[in-house]
């Protein structure tokens, strides 16, 4: 069942998801590079299964290819969103 | 040929987190079996790494990652690695891997579909997840692999790192192993068996026993070329002298009935240790409390020691933890160093009454000192055997 989603509701889940994954929740800001807070390749695939299930959408791998910080992330998805 | 010496050890069992815990309240007699089961009851992984790092660790990595911090800090390279990584390996043995992994990931694939299957999955369970672990998080760059053998994993394990530093492949080696497999699945398929002790009691070598207790943990020795430790200044906790392993050929799960292939680890390890019967202080039994292995273990150790048989204390850790499975000869490895550095022989915890040509000394009761004939260090030997008839022994001496 898709959720509605606004970037203000996407950056929250991101955020949520990033954290949950281990990040340091004072350190996820848009800003913030998927680098400096720890996030690789393996928790990408793991937060596109979460938003992929909540906003029915479809990301590919190529999708974040250049991908660099949280804002990139949170904006690919909107984008995707539509 | 260069000696290999033992300088950390660490392990996480149902006695509680710790080598020292597992050592000292098995000798006084404690039991970490309840209701029929040998949980690490109090282990939280957090306690012991990032909750990232323990995402990313199916429970039986976990008990590996805290079982090989324990092992390293213990050998005294907390503040750094004392040699070329490239020149450190690690070598973790495993019954099964990741299999809560699996279980829980084959649910959401049932209940939910493939799109729920976890990006995790597959490096989660992996049977090579746990030497992979140690490798990452100690860098560690030497050979880096995991060894499957049922039951015999731990032993060949270290027996396999052993090898690796006689012949120069590593300077060191991590070694051990690690099992957690309390999980629905595996109890029913052990039970559906008959292997699992159905009153849920551990006492190998007792006429009344009737299969082992499922346990989990892990185990994990820091192994040293000798001459290198010595050069480093290392504490030197003991000798691995040597190591035998064979094969049954005989059946898929049950021990070949006198025991040939047992008997054929345990003379090869004492053969490859320039040992004879005689040399031999203290026997750390596989001891399953199952009926099969606990005779033909018995029936072997006739073969290899003759009359010496019934003059050496031998003893089941298995009585006190259960059967971790894959991790048994690493967490009994352990054991039986520290056994032999205090110089006691363990008790074969609940062992009360006798069977039919069972007659050797299983150390009833309590703990008691060991007698060495000629005052050097005291050895003993640390069997394990694994369905599929995989065997495995491992000759160890105190410092």
């Amino acid at each position: 069942m898709a959720t509605t989603a606004t970037p203000q509701s996407v950056e929250e889940t991101v955020t949520e998801s990033l954290v949950n994954f281990g990040a340091d929740a004072d350190a996820v800001n848009r800003d913030a590079t998927l680098e400096d807070i720890d996030i690789d390749s393996l928790d990408l695939v793991e937060l596109t299964q979460v938003v992929e299930e909540k906003y029915d959408i479809d990301l590919e791998g190529s999708d974040f290819k250049n991908i660099k910080t949280v804002g990139d992330v949170v904006d690919l998805i909107v984008a995707k969103v539509g | 040929m260069r000696d290999v010496v033992i300088t950390g050890v660490g392990a996480v069992t149902p006695l509680g987190a710790g080598a020292r815990a597992l050592h000292e309240r098995w000798t006084s007699g404690a039991c970490g079996i309840r209701d029929g089961e040998a949980p690490c009851a109090d282990f939280d992984a957090t306690d012991h790494m990032t909750s990232k790092e323990a995402r990313r660790a199916d429970r039986s990595t976990q008990l590996a990652i805290a079982a090989g911090d324990e092992a390293l800090a213990d050998a005294g390279w907390d503040e750094g690695l004392p040699y070329d990584p490239d020149l450190i390996g690690c070598v973790l043995g495993t019954g099964i891997g990741g299999i809560a992994t699996l279980e829980g990931n084959h649910d959401s694939l049932r209940d939910t579909g493939p799109a729920s299957v976890s990006p995790l999955a597959i490096p989660l369970m992996m049977s090579n997840a746990g030497s992979a672990a140690l490798s990452l998080r100690h860098d560690l760059r030497g050979p880096v692999f995991s060894v499957v053998s049922a039951c015999a994993a731990g032993s060949h394990a270290i027996g396999t790192a052993l090898r690796m530093i006689q012949h120069g492949e590593a300077d060191a080696v991590v070694t051990g192993a690690a099992e957690a497999p309390l999980t629905p699945l595996s109890r029913a398929a052990f039970k559906r068996m008959n292997a699992v002790s159905p009153t849920g009691v551990s006492r190998p070598f007792d006429a009344r026993r009737d299969g082992f207790v499922m346990g989990e943990g892990a185990g994990v020795l820091v192994l040293e070329a000798g001459d290198a430790a010595r050069a480093r200044g290392a504490r030197i906790l003991g000798t691995i002298r040597g190591y035998g392993a064979s094969g049954d050929a005989h059946h898929i799960t049950a021990p070949h009935r006198e025991g040939r292939g047992g008997a054929r680890a345990m003379s090869v390890a004492l053969s490859d240790s320039g040992l004879t019967p005689e040399d031999i202080d203290y026997v750390n039994a596989h001891g399953t409390s199952t009926q099969l292995n606990d005779r033909a273990e018995t029936l072997a150790l006739k073969v290899v020691f003759g009359d010496r048989a019934t003059q050496i204390p031998i003893s089941s850790t298995k009585s006190a933890i259960g059967h971790l499975l894959g991790a048994a000869g690493a967490v009994e490895a352990v054991a039986t160093l520290l056994a032999l550095r205090d110089r006691i022989a363990p008790p074969t915890i609940g062992w009360e009454e006798p069977d039919e040509g069972m007659d050797l000394d299983y150390v009833p009761g309590t703990a008691r000192p060991l007698e060495m004939s000629n005052g050097r260090p005291p050895i003993a030997i640390s069997n394990s055997f694994g369905f599929g008839g995989h065997n495995a022994t491992l000759c160890v001496q105190a410092a």
